[in-house]
Parts: C-alpha cells; structure tokens; sequence
C-alpha cells in the first residue's frame, strides 16, 4: 500500500509543469557581526535569566567550587555526571563536599526506574552557546546521553565561553555541522521546562527540568 | 454546512466568557510579537528569506521528498507514505501492532489532529494520551484544539481547575497556575515512563541531513521522542525544507511570530534512532509522510502558496474575525485565515465555501505572515472559485452561487459600465430615497439601513464646479 502511496503522490507532484510561481531568490542574510565576547555574554545572560535560567562564571581551576556551591544552594541529593568527559574525570578524581555522585553506565532499560524516581541533578558538557538566544548546543551521545538533560529536575551544563557564538546560523557553519554528520540527536536548550498553556501565564518545570543552571567556564 | 458553521457562530458569540479569554490572549500574542521585532527593517529581511526557503523547497518539492527519504533511510529513519489520513492511520496502526502496544503518548501534532488518530487508534482499542499541557487539558475536556499553537487557549484557569478536580479527585482542587502545572507533571510523568509508543509531529523536515526538527517548550516533545522505544513522527508532505542552513532563519521567525519568543526552550533535532553503544533513545523511529490533498492544492500556481505555511498562528492571533468568533466556530482542524484557505480547498468549496466569507479582509493576517503568503488575495480568489462554475480548479467550485445574486452583480457591473444609466439611476435613488425600506433582510438585521444623500456625488461635484469630464 505504501509504496503505491510513494508512486501516486510523487507523480501528482510532478504532474505539474514546475510551479509557475518562480521561487525567489534567497536573500544572503545580514552578515552577522560576531559581538565581542563580552557582549556575547552579557546578552547570553540576559536571555537566560529572562527564562529563570541561572548563569555562573567560573576559572577551568575553579569550576568545581562553582559546582559545589550550586549543589548546595539547590540541596541536592544526588548528582548524575559523566565518568567520561574531562568535566567528570575531574569531579570523579575530587568529589569532596559533592552529594554523591551517580553515572549513566547502563542502557536506559536497566535503569529506567531509578532515573525517573531517583536521580535529583544531573551535569552535563555543551557543543557550545548561542548569544543572541541565550542556547546551548546539545549533542548527546554514549557519554552524556539523551535523558541526561530531560529527566533530572535540575539540569546543570558547562559552557566553554570560547564555544560561545553570536547566532545559531554561525555555530551551524563555524562547527560544520553537515559536513561532520548529525548526531542521532541535536539539541538547542534555552531554559528550564516551561508552558504557558493556561492562560498565557508562564509556569516552570512542566515535563523537563525544573531548573536549568549554566556553568560559563574561562 | 451552511447553516451549522452560522449557528455555531451564534452560539460562540453568545460566551462572553469564552470571548473574553480570546480577547485577552491574542491581545498578549500581538504584543510578544511586536516586541520581538523592534527593527521593521530587520523583519522584512527575514521574511523575504523565509518566503525564498520555502518556496524553493516547494518548487522542488518531489525531489526533496526523494532526497529526504533515502537520508532518513540510510540513518535508519523508517519513512512510510500515506495518500489519505485513513492510509496514514493504518501505518500508525500497524507499527503499534507489530510491538503489541496497546497505548501511545503524544507531543502536539496539528497533522494527527487532521488525521483524527486519536479517533482512530482508540477505535481499534489503543489509549491515546495527549502531553502538552493544552492537549491534555482539551482531551480531558473531550474537546477539539480552538488554536493551531495554544490549543485551550479558550479555557479559564477557573475551567481548568474544576476539569483537573473532577478527573483526578485525589489531587486538592487549585486554580493556581503553577500548582495546576505540577500536577499535569506528575501525572503524565508515570506515563512517559511507561509509553511503549511516542508519537510527534514535525516542524520541519531537512532533506539534506535527513533531520527532523521539533520546536517546543514544555519538553514532552522530546520525552515523546527520547523515552519510548519506539517513536513515530507524523508530517505533512510539504514541511521538507532543502538543507540545514535553512533551518536557523526559520526558527527564527517561526517562534517570533508564533509566541513572541526569540527562541522556544527546546528545539530537536532528530536524525536516528539510537545508535549502537547509546544508552537512551528510541530503538526505532517512523516518519508518516501525509498528503490527503496537498499534492492538489500543489497543482495550482497561486494557491500553491498555501503550502508555504510554517503553522505559526500569527495569522490567527491577528484576525479580528477569530477573536470574536473563537476557534471552535470554524468547525476545522485549522482554524483563522489560514484554515479558511486551507480547510475548504481540501474538503471542498461545497462543503466549507463558507469559510473565505469569514474575513473582512482587513489584510493583517498577510501583514503578518512570516512567509508572505498572500492570505487576502488566496482567500478572495476562493470567494470568487466558490460562485463561478467556469473559472475553478478547487473542489466544490460554483457550489455557493446563488442565481439571484448573480443576475444583481451582474446587473450592477452592466450599470456601472454605462455612465449615463448609472447617473440616471443614481438621481433616482436620491430623488426617492424616502420610500426606501428601512429593512433590507439580512443586512439590517445588525445593522442600520444606509441614509441616502439628497444628491448624487456627480450632483454635488458639478455644484462645487468641478469639471467631471
Ligand atoms: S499562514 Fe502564515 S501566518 Fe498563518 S500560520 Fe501559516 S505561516 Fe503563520
């Protein structure tokens, strides 16, 4: 049934001479001035808080300080990280005054329960960040899989402030997304969870995160 | 038909209530708009280049979907095609039955909601659950979506709480907001959890990356697809876009327009199925690609514009028609301007012909449309398919002729065309304007006959000296 389905359509589809209505060209876009990065980070941050997203700057030497101090602010119980990124080789070689820490070392089937029910925050890396939108660039994988930045209430993620770009088109071209291949899974996040379905008044932590929490790292 | 969709528009307007509510959200809607495109200039940039994007992907549109099919293919992206929603229905049907799953949850999707697929599935004995919050709420209501972006738009926190009290009794009744929030969360928690089956739209379909793009804020779109061992995604056959460059101005404006938002929280872009050593994701993933009518609507070279469309809803949040008469008074999946056009070229101008009369024509739907489709010019070309039976490619065309209007157009348009009988006539309706009826059917029945001036304009020009000649 589907493959006639395939045939009748794509035959209706070229039944017609091309489309009379000739496709206009498409416009280069205003080339985009990449903003200084202290501009960068300073709209990146604004976005971000304007969603109720926290942003904290941090040295590469003090990052874990950092760390420490949100996990106590928010009280939370335990926290889901990577053994594998440098980020996680570095908090699994010093997890002092951490709760403790839990890791995604079995398929989800394994574990399902417990990831739903147990797991409190959970940290992942970054692709990257997105000034003008106030993004991270997500491209989960073995390590740092899919769920990791879903199911957890608070989500706390490390930015790289040289991977900070001004635009989405510009990290698309500057990372070569399409000739490096898409991951199974790519993700822009900007912001915890939210909905605005009754009556347009904006409520927090529907099905995802409740807090998203940003790491600015250098 | 006819008479349904006018009482239905009664009734509607008769909710001051539910009027209110609609009032107030477009109100917001228009505002978040303007306030993200401060720079008009900027604005028009983008449109332009999101008109070119997708009408380039249109006039390639058979290619594209080629090219998309053989990258989801080589990703492991099962693609299926369905010429009916019936077709697409059994498809979805048919991956359900082969993993013996007897419920699925769903992200928002319009194209399932043209497909009726809850209908359909529950009908052969699958439990559907809707996980956007306004879905969810709607499906609890046991109503239709009133707006293609906000589908309980219509409803009060008031509405929503008594609903939330009545189906989940052990849940303490609340009207705030937030708590109303948590407890959908909780609920639908357990659900994702348990799916066998996550079903989505599509927002846009890369041809070049074999990507599927989902826009969202509330993060079901993506427990839909990342939970589930098995994710179907349904679309329509027009939503493939060229390449991955594509995909940032479109978002862009898309959001923009739709919500207000610079960017929606989560934007997701799937490519595979889990791939060998993941932890997470679906096993399998199905994209149903639906035409039930748009490669007709394709055939024709100016109402081909309507598969432009991106489903922002700008069009709808800017009608002063829909926020009087509400979404549920079209009695269509697509409500607005859009659905005017869309709706009665799909089922027929016999059946919906009266849709295109539900506009004023005030022209702000095609002021705001991100992709410039000319709504007012599409929308009176369909009033004009809908009473010629010589001129129409759409179905149903010259179904809503009526031969006595026809024989009054066409005596006026022989009048007007002969200026001596015009200004003769035109003195003789002055001369005797106080016999004219102060009741003129349906016109006046909101309305106040029209005062007839003593003189002719032509009269009053020639008073003042002014050479008609
Ligand atoms: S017709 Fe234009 S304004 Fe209306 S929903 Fe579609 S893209 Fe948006």
């Amino acid at each position: 049934m589907t493959n006639k389905a395939r045939d009748h359509i794509l035959a209706r589809l070229r039944s017609h001479s091309t489309p009379t209505m000739a496709a206009p060209i498409r416009s280069e876009a205003i080339p985009d001035e990449p903003w200084s990065q202290a501009e960068s980070l300073q709209r990146f941050t604004e976005r971000l808080h304007a969603v109720r997203a926290e942003v904290h700057r941090a040295e590469r030497s003090t990052w874990p300080e950092v760390l420490r101090a949100v996990c106590r602010e928010k009280g939370v119980l335990n926290l889901l990280l990577s053994r594998q990124t440098p980020w996680g080789v570095e908090i699994h070689q010093d997890s002092s005054g951490l709760p403790p820490l839990r890791s995604y070392d079995a398929p989800i089937e394994d574990w399902k329960y417990d990831l739903f029910h147990d797991i409190d925050a959970a940290l992942t890396s970054t692709l990257g960040g997105i000034a003008e939108t106030g993004s991270l660039i997500l491209w989960p994988n073995r390590d740092e899989p899919r769920l990791m930045s879903l199911v957890p209430p608070v989500h706390i993620a490390i930015l790289e402030i040289d991977k900070l770009y001004t635009t989405f088109a510009a990290a698309v071209a500057a990372q070569g997304w399409t000739t490096q291949g898409m991951p199974a899974n790519a993700l822009l996040i900007s912001g915890p969870s939210k909905s605005a379905d009754i009556e347009q008044t904006l409520a927090y932590g529907v099905h995802g995160p409740k807090s998203l929490v940003v790491i600015v790292v250098g | 038909m006819s008479s349904a969709f006018h009482e239905r528009v009664v009734e509607n307007l008769a909710k001051a209530q539910v009027r209110g509510n609609f009032r107030r959200a477009m109100d917001g809607l228009m505002q978040h708009r303007l306030d993200q495109f401060p720079d008009t200039a900027e604005l028009e940039h983008l449109r332009d280049e999101a008109f070119a994007i997708r009408a380039q992907a249109l006039s390639q549109l058979p290619d594209l979907l080629e090219q998309l099919e053989q990258r989801c293919t080589d990703n492991g992206i099962q693609v299926h095609w369905a010429e009916t929603t019936e077709e697409g229905n059994q498809i979805v049907l048919d991956i359900m039955q082969r993993h013996a799953a007897t419920s699925m949850i769903k992200g928002k999707s319009m194209v399932s909601e043209e497909m009726g697929m809850n209908q359909f599935l529950e009908a052969h004995g699958v439990e559907c659950l809707e996980s956007d919050l306004g879905e969810f709420i709607i499906q609890l209501a046991g109503e239709r979506p009133s707006h293609i972006v906000a589908p309980a738009i219509h409803k009060s926190r008031q509405e929503v709480a008594r609903l939330f009290n009545e189906k989940f009794p052990d849940i303490p009744y609340t009207e705030n907001i937030e708590e109303l929030t948590q407890a959908a969360r909780k609920i639908l928690r357990e659900r994702f959890y348990a799916a066998p089956v996550g079903i989505s739209g599509v927002n846009f379909a890369v041809a070049e990356t074999g990507t599927l793009c989902l826009v969202e804020n509330e993060g079901n779109g993506r427990m839909c697809t990342s939970v589930p061992p098995v994710h179907i995604a349904v679309t329509g056959i027009e939503k493939v876009v060229a390449q991955l460059s594509d995909i940032p101005p479109l978002l862009s404006i898309l959001t923009r327009s739709a919500t207000g938002q610079p960017i929606t929280t989560y934007f997701n872009m799937i490519t595979a199925p889990r791939r060998a050593g993941e932890k997470d994701g679906p096993r399998e993933v199905h994209l149903v690609l639906l035409d039930n009518g748009r490669s007709r609507i394709y055939s024709d070279p100016e109402l081909l514009a309507t598969l432009r469309c991106i489903r922002c809803g700008a069009c709808i949040n800017h009608c002063p028609v829909y926020v009087r008469i509400g979404g549920h008074s079209y009695g269509t999946v697509y409500p607005g301007p859009i659905g005017s056009i869309l709706e009665p070229q799909r089922s027929g101008l016999d059946k919906l012909g009266e849709l295109p009369q539900a506009s004023t024509l005030c022209g702000a739907c095609g002021e705001v449309c991100p992709v410039r489709i000319p709504l007012p010019r599409l929308i009176n070309r369909l009033r004009y398919e809908a009473v010629r039976k010589d001129a129409g490619t759409v179905k149903g065309a010259g179904s809503q002729r009526k031969p006595a209007e026809a024989v009054l157009w066409r005596g006026w348009s022989w009048a007007a065309s002969h200026g001596g009988l015009y200004r003769l006539a035109g003195q003789v309706a002055t001369r005797l304007r106080r016999l004219l009826p102060s009741r003129l059917g349906p016109w006046t029945q909101v309305r106040h006959a029209p005062k007839i001036a003593s003189k002719t304009l032509h009269e009053r020009l020639k008073e003042l000296g002014v050479d008609d000649k």
